[in-house]
C-alpha cells in the first residue's frame, strides 16, 4: 500500500519519476521547476534511482539529450518552465515527429519580459502545436498521479508520443500538500517496463529523424497528427486503469457545480480549485452556474467537452495567457472555433486572468460572473484586473 | 521501395524512419540534371579519371572499356568534363542530344 505524506508537490513529482524507474533524466534547473530535478539528481547520486542524470548546459541540450536517449530506447524524464521551454522549442517538434515517448513536467511560468518567475500559462500556450499529448493538473496528488500515468500513455504502442504534464509554477510546484505516494510494487504493476517500438540498434540499423522531402513531409506530419488524435482513447483507458488500481479517478473533462447550468466557467490548471470554491458560493447564493475543467488539452477532447457544455448559454473562458494581436486568448480561440457554425453555440466570454503570478481569488470569479451576467464582458477579451489609472 | 511506401502515411515507418540501409540507392538523383556528359570515344583514352572524380560514383566501365555515366544517378555537375585530360567529355543539354 502506498503511504500518505505531506510533501512539496515538486518532490512528489520527482518521486513519481523515480517510481517510473526512468533510465535517463536530462535537465537544466530553471525556476520554478528546480526542486524536481534537484531531487532527482540526489536520487541518482545516492543510489535511490538507477538512472543517468545528464546535467546539460541549457534546455536546448536537455531536450536534445532526451531525444537521443529516447531514440536509444531509454525511458526519459525532463522538466522545464518558461524561458527554458522556449529554448527547447525547435526540439519539441522533433521529439514528437520521431515518435519518442518521454515525460516532461512543465512548471508553468510567465515568459519574459518583463522578467517574471511567477505563474501563468504563456509558456505552454506558445507551444500548443508541438504535437505532444498535453495534460493540465490541478493539485499535488494529480501532479504525482498524472506524471506516472503520462509514461503509460506515451509508451503505449498506439500512441508513442511525448507527454507534457503542465502544473502551475509555485502555486503547485512549491506548495506543500498531503499526497498518497504509491509504493514501488504498485507503480510497477501499473507501469510495465518500456518496450520501444523502434530504437537505435547496431544489429538492426535504422535512420531516425531523416530528411522529409516534399514527397513525404505531409504524410509524415499526418502520421504524427493521427497518432496524437488517436491518443485520446488511450489517455482515457490509462486513467481508467489508474482509477481501478489506485482509486483516484481522473476524467479528460470534468464538471462541477449545477447540472445543466446556464453559465459555465472553463478553467485549466490550479485556478480550477479557486473557481470551484467560487462556484460553490455562487450556487449557495442561488445562481445557475457550473464549471468545466479541462484536464486533457492536446489532443482536444472535443466530444467530451461538448457534452460537458450541453445546454449552457454562456461559457466564461478563463485564459491564463495573453495572445497579443489575436482576437481572443489562446484557450478561447480553441473554444470559439469548436462552436463555430453549431446551432447550440453559447455566448463565449473570454477573461485573461492571473498573468505573471497575479493572484486570482474567489472574489475575482464572483465579480467576473456578475459582470459577464450583466453583459459587461462581451466582445473580444478582457484583461482582468488591469490598472489603467492610479 | 514502392511508390506507395514512399507516400502513403499509413505505410510510413514510425516517425518516418528509414528502416532499410542503402535505400538512398533508389533515389533518382538523375532527374535533377540540366546538362549531361557526352563522351567522345575517339578522344577517350580510358584513363577512368572521370569515374574517380565523380561525386555520385555513377561512372563505370562498359564492355568495351569506355567510361560512361548512369543517367539514373548523374546530377550533371560536370566534374567529369572538367577533369578529363583529353577534353573527351562535353556537357550537353539532353534535348540537344
Amino acid at each position: 500500500m502506498g503511504k500518505r505524506i505531506g510533501t512539496e508537490v515538486s518532490l512528489g513529482v520527482a518521486e513519481a519519476a523515480r517510481l517510473a524507474n526512468v533510465d535517463v533524466v536530462s535537465a537544466y534547473p530553471i525556476t520554478p521547476q528546480t526542486h524536481i530535478v534537484e531531487e532527482l539528481s540526489e536520487y541518482v547520486a545516492n543510489g535511490h534511482l538507477d538512472a543517468e542524470f545528464i546535467p546539460v548546459e541549457s534546455e536546448h541540450s536537455a531536450m536534445s539529450a532526451a531525444v537521443g536517449a529516447g531514440a536509444a530506447g531509454a525511458r526519459v524524464y525532463t522538466a522545464t518552465a518558461a524561458q527554458g521551454l522556449a529554448l527547447m522549442h525547435e526540439i519539441l517538434f522533433i521529439a514528437s515527429s520521431m515518435r519518442l515517448p518521454m515525460v516532461m513536467t512543465v512548471a508553468n511560468r510567465a515568459l519574459s519580459g518583463p522578467i517574471s518567475i511567477w505563474n501563468d500559462h504563456s509558456d505552454i500556450m506558445a507551444e500548443k502545436d508541438i504535437g505532444w499529448v498535453q495534460l493540465f493538473v490541478e493539485n499535488g496528488q494529480e501532479a504525482l498521479d498524472l506524471t506516472l500515468a503520462a509514461f503509460a500513455i506515451g509508451e503505449d504502442h498506439r500512441v508513442l508520443l511525448p507527454v507534457a504534464v503542465n502544473m502551475d509554477g509555485f502555486i503547485l510546484s512549491h506548495m506543500i500538500e498531503p499526497m498518497v505516494v504509491p509504493d514501488q510494487e504498485e507503480a510497477d504493476a501499473f507501469l510495465p517496463a518500456y518496450e520501444p517500438a523502434m530504437r537505435l540498434d547496431p544489429k538492426n540499423p535504422v535512420t531516425m529523424g531523416p530528411v522529409g522531402m516534399p514527397e513525404v513531409y505531409t504524410e509524415a506530419k499526418v502520421q504524427c497528427e493521427q497518432a496524437l488524435l488517436g491518443s485520446k482513447p488511450v489517455v482515457k483507458e490509462v486513467l481508467d486503469r489508474f482509477a481501478d488500481q489506485f482509486g483516484r479517478r481522473y476524467e479528460l473533462v470534468e464538471k462541477n457545480g449545477k447540472e445543466n447550468a446556464k453559465a459555465l466557467f472553463l478553467t485549466m490548471g490550479a485556478l480550477g480549485e479557486t473557481c470551484m470554491t467560487a462556484v460553490d458560493g455562487l450556487i449557495k447564493d442561488g445562481e445557475d452556474v457550473g464549471q468545466v475543467r479541462l484536464r486533457l488539452w492536446r489532443p482536444f477532447p472535443e466530444e467530451e467537452f461538448l457534452e460537458a457544455c450541453r445546454g449552457a448559454e454562456r461559457i466564461i473562458v478563463i485564459d491564463r495567457a495573453l495572445s497579443p494581436g489575436c482576437i481572443n486568448g489562446p484557450l478561447a480561440v480553441d473554444i470559439k472555433s469548436l462552436f463555430y457554425g453549431r446551432d447550440d453555440a453559447p455566448e463565449i466570454v473570454n477573461v485573461i486572468a492571473g498573468l505573471g503570478g497575479r493572484d486570482v481569488t474567489t472574489e475575482d470569479f464572483r465579480e467576473i460572473y456578475a459582470r459577464a451576467s450583466g453583459g459587461e464582458l462581451d466582445g473580444g477579451y478582457t484583461v482582468w484586473g488591469v490598472k489603467s489609472y492610479a | 521501395m514502392s511508390d506507395k511506401a514512399l507516400t502513403a502515411w499509413r505505410d510510413l515507418a514510425l516517425g518516418a524512419a528509414i528502416t532499410r540501409p542503402g535505400s538512398a540507392a533508389d533515389l533518382k538523383t538523375g532527374d535533377w540534371k540540366t546538362l549531361r556528359p557526352k563522351v567522345d570515344e575517339e578522344k577517350c583514352i580510358k584513363c577512368a579519371l572521370c569515374g574517380v572524380y565523380c561525386p555520385e560514383f555513377c561512372i563505370s566501365e562498359n564492355e568495351e572499356g569506355y567510361w560512361h555515366s548512369d543517367p539514373f544517378y548523374c546530377k550533371g555537375c560536370g566534374i567529369c568534363a572538367n577533369e578529363c585530360p583529353k577534353d573527351a567529355i562535353t556537357m550537353v543539354l539532353e534535348e540537344d542530344d
